[in-house]
């Protein structure tokens, strides 16, 4: 497992986020208080409250973060594989006619942002929703597109990109394993 | 430079059938989704699409209002097709087996049975039958797995937030243990996430042979309250009581009937449960039923959040083909007489 991108290099990239979602025209144009950001359990989440917490100090408005679990809404959630266990939706916010960006850490094949925006339509009719990720990779298969990204990366079909992030891991960074296990979805050995 | 291992709990029973073989990992992952899932039923939209084509039946052989509608509903929340299958308007009525019901439903392409049965081990014996998930919605006096899950979750929900895990918890179960299969899922559940668990009765509905099992017997509800978090209230099932358990309802209502006296001298945060239906005035006065220790509307709630994620479970496991092989070999070597199972 490489390191591609280390912790001061992601601190940066995410800062940088934070600017362009803040500069951006539709975004610039909203009420204060009426952002809302939601992430994609687990590192969109952690994604989305540490841009949060940025576009809090920079606006000194606040703004609504929440989680959103995708597990029950993924196109393979029947596959032959074992259940994993979801970790459950946290929206204490309504989105009715609100801007909402949506966070992942790495965007792929953009199955797991079309799962993300059905479950995001079953809380309401936000007025638009951006999608804002860490890595933008090659290897889309649905026709989604990130509005907001840190880095773009070409790497083999097969292998992985990791992101880790604190609080949830001990410290940032970005990883590239050329040889993944074939283990759960999402997950990094 | 290594980034460290992520290695999440997964699911692999295509079936549940009890909760005595399930390990302490396998109950907390059923809680953990159920957790997950009760979000759902707060929604405008209160539905997800994890199940959706999939098809459930009930196939209740006793009666059942709670569990019945709670296993609909959840199904229904997971956005699956549901079959009602009743007795009395089925063929079962004209002598039909359990093997040739539940193979002709199969055949049908259902994905999950949910049964409920008098006879204990039915559910057993269906799930070597048929290659779709099998889950026990009670069977005779032996396991009722999703209602002490229920009551599981509705301990660890209200004593998580005050920093007690299960291993910090006194339960007692009280009343009549010995024809209570939702006794004995609890007594299993409990004592594998290890919790104290006293059983409380009197001796003839409570024998002190249970004690072998890990757990404290007591046939005096007074010595008992002070020192447990949950009174579990079973109701008196006279359904299933062949011959006098107790002199008189009265009597046994003085002993072991929950009243506000009692509730008095418990622990000023004791949780009462009861799975009902309740005997009002025999096991639990209204007083303490409707009061504020009692969480048993909230036990209904969480039923649903249970069901649902026993649902998502095993039938997302059950499409897992290695682990649904070995019961299609062992349906396909039945005897005749294995094959009929319990009626």
């Amino acid at each position: 497992m490489q390191c591609v991108l280390a912790a001061d290099d992601v601190r940066q990239i995410i800062s940088d986020l934070a600017d362009q979602i803040l500069v951006a025209p539709d975004i610039a144009a909203t009420a204060p208080g009426r952002l809302a950001l939601v992430g994609i359990r687990r590192r969109g989440e952690v994604l989305a409250q540490r841009v949060g917490t940025i576009l809090r100090e920079r606006t000194h408005t606040d703004v609504n973060v929440g989680a959103i679990d995708i597990t029950m809404y993924r196109d393979d959630v029947m596959g032959a594989r074992p259940m994993t266990i979801p970790m459950g939706t946290l929206m204490n916010f309504r989105i009715d006619d609100r801007p909402v960006v949506l966070f992942d850490d790495v965007l792929h094949t953009g199955r797991s942002v079309r799962a993300a925006l059905d479950s995001l339509v079953d809380f309401g009719r936000p007025r638009f929703i951006r999608l804002a990720v860490l890595i933008d990779r090659d290897g889309r298969e649905y026709p989604i597109r990130a509005d907001f990204f840190g880095r773009q990366m070409t790497v083999a079909p097969d292998s992985r990109i990791c992101v880790h992030l604190a609080p949830t891991d001990p410290h940032d960074a970005v990883y590239l394993d050329p040889h993944p296990d074939t283990g759960p979805r999402g997950v990094c050995r | 430079m290594n980034a460290p291992a992520s290695e999440p709990f997964l699911w692999k029973r295509p079936h549940l059938l009890g909760l005595e073989d399930l390990s302490s990992a396998e109950l907390l992952a059923i809680l953990d989704t159920a957790r997950a899932l009760k979000e759902v039923s707060t929604r405008s939209i209160k539905k997800v699409p994890a199940l959706r084509g999939k098809v459930v039946v009930n196939l209740f052989f006793e009666d059942s209002t709670r569990t019945r509608t709670s296993f609909r509903l959840a199904a229904q929340r997971m956005s699956a097709d549901v079959i009602d299958f009743s007795v009395s308007t089925s063929s079962v009525s004209k002598g039909e087996t359990l093997s040739d019901t539940a193979r002709n439903l199969e055949a049908m392409g259902v994905d999950a049975i949910v049964i409920r049965h008098r006879s204990s081990g039915a559910p057993h014996a269906l799930a070597r039958m048929v290659r779709c998930s099998v889950i026990n919605a009670g069977d005779g006096s032996h396991e009722h797995p999703t209602q002490g899950l229920l009551d599981l979750f509705t301990i660890r929900e209200t004593f998580e937030p005050r920093g007690k895990t299960f291993s910090d918890l006194h339960v007692a179960i009280v009343g009549d243990v010995a024809h209570s299969r939702v006794a004995r899922s609890n007594l299993w559940a409990l004592v594998h996430l290890g919790a104290k668990v006293t059983l409380v009765g009197p001796t003839t509905l409570c024998p002190d042979e249970f004690a072998r099992f890990g757990v404290k017997v007591s046939h005096s509800l007074d010595d008992v309250l002070p020192a447990v978090d949950v009174l579990n209230i079973l109701r008196v099932q006279f359904e299933r009581i062949a011959s006098a358990a107790f002199p008189s309802i009265r009597e046994y209502s003085r002993f072991f009937g929950l009243d506000e006296s009692r509730l008095r001298r418990c622990r000023p945060t004791v949780l009462v449960l009861h799975p009902g239906p309740m005997n009002r005035g025999l096991e639990i006065t209204t007083a303490v039923a409707d009061g504020p220790r009692s969480a048993i509307l909230q036990q209904v709630s969480n039923g649903l959040a249970v069901r649902m994620a026993v649902l998502y479970l095993c039938i997302g496991a059950g499409s897992f083909n290695a682990a649904t092989a070995p019961y299609l070999e062992k349906r396909l070597s039945l005897s005749d007489d294995e094959a009929r199972g319990p009626q």
